[in-house]
């Protein structure tokens, strides 16, 4: 079959966004069939004095029994089907800000019980307190960008 | 007060596994949320695209079961604004600081078995749960 340079083009630009969308779709169906979209399930995981739900474990068990092998077969590749080389993190060593930035964000999740995933899939509901804790997010996002340019911009 | 189910959630997370080892197969990429959201707030030129492209799947998902099913997810929230806006700030503040979340330390870090992944899972697990215990425990 003969393809124009024009429909190759455009195929390359479609089909990785197709997988990132599939990838998407995927990942909030795991979070919604998994319970934990639901914040009220994610702080009973957390309520370990209380009455304890321990699903959120099996959640991460079942995520590493697919992600851990599979990782290892892709990564064996030279790269991943429609970018150069694997993006992944480089950074090896354990700073103070790894720990400090998960301790923050850990009280944030434990005050109510949402990370971003499944607070960016419940927006769905068009929910006012959803939205408002989406924003309040992004708004923490940018506040870290900036207040990190400007003790960079000080040195 | 939720029941505890294991089946369901070992099914959706092996399901939260495979998008997130088919999103590195097919773009190279790791299904971080807090990163591919923060990416979106930077607007790197050419790295956009695939960041909306995976939030708009996320919707999709969402509303394909919310269709299939006929009814909605539950989404029980009894936080009120004031704790949602502090709650929301430093999820975002911290996630960016400290490189990560529940997805992309939590699964795709720990399966490429990253100490730094690891250490950060630990902590936010740690302080998670401290704070759970303080609010429900000692503070009411």
């Amino acid at each position: 079959m003969y393809l124009s340079e024009a429909m190759k083009k455009s195929a390359n630009t479609a089909l990785p966004l197709f997988f990132a969308l599939l990838s998407g779709t995927l990942f909030s169906l795991g979070l919604i069939v998994s319970g934990m979209v639901n914040p009220a399930k994610v702080l009973a995981f957390l309520d370990v004095a209380g009455n304890w739900d321990p699903t959120l474990a099996f959640v991460m068990l079942g995520a590493l029994a697919v992600a851990t092998p599979g990782f290892r077969i892709v990564l064996r590749r030279r790269g991943p089907w429609f970018a150069d080389r694997f993006a992944l993190p480089t950074k090896s060593d354990l700073e103070p800000r790894l720990a400090l930035g998960a301790a923050l964000f850990g009280i944030g999740w434990g005050l109510a019980g949402f990370c971003p995933g499944p607070a960016v899939t419940a927006l769905v509901t068009a929910r006012g307190d959803i939205v408002l804790f989406v924003a309040a997010m992004l708004a923490g996002t940018l506040i870290h960008d900036w207040v990190e340019r400007r003790t960079q911009a000080r040195r | 007060m939720t029941p505890f189910t294991p089946v369901s959630g070992f099914l959706g997370g092996m399901l939260i596994g495979f998008a997130a080892v088919l999103l590195l197969l097919a773009n190279g990429r790791i299904a971080g949320v807090s990163g591919i959201i923060g990416g979106l707030l930077t607007r790197i030129r050419g790295d956009v695209a695939w960041r909306a492209a995976f939030v708009v799947g996320v919707w999709l998902g969402a509303l394909i079961y919310w269709i299939a099913r006929g009814e909605l997810f539950a989404v029980e929230s009894v936080a009120s604004w004031p704790v949602l806006l502090i709650a929301g700030l430093l999820v975002g503040f911290g996630t960016r600081m400290g490189g990560g979340c529940t997805s992309g330390h939590g699964v795709c870090g720990i399966a490429r078995l990253s100490k730094r992944s690891i250490i950060a899972t630990a902590v936010f697990m740690g302080s998670g749960i401290a704070t759970v215990f303080v609010t429900r425990h000692v503070l009411v």
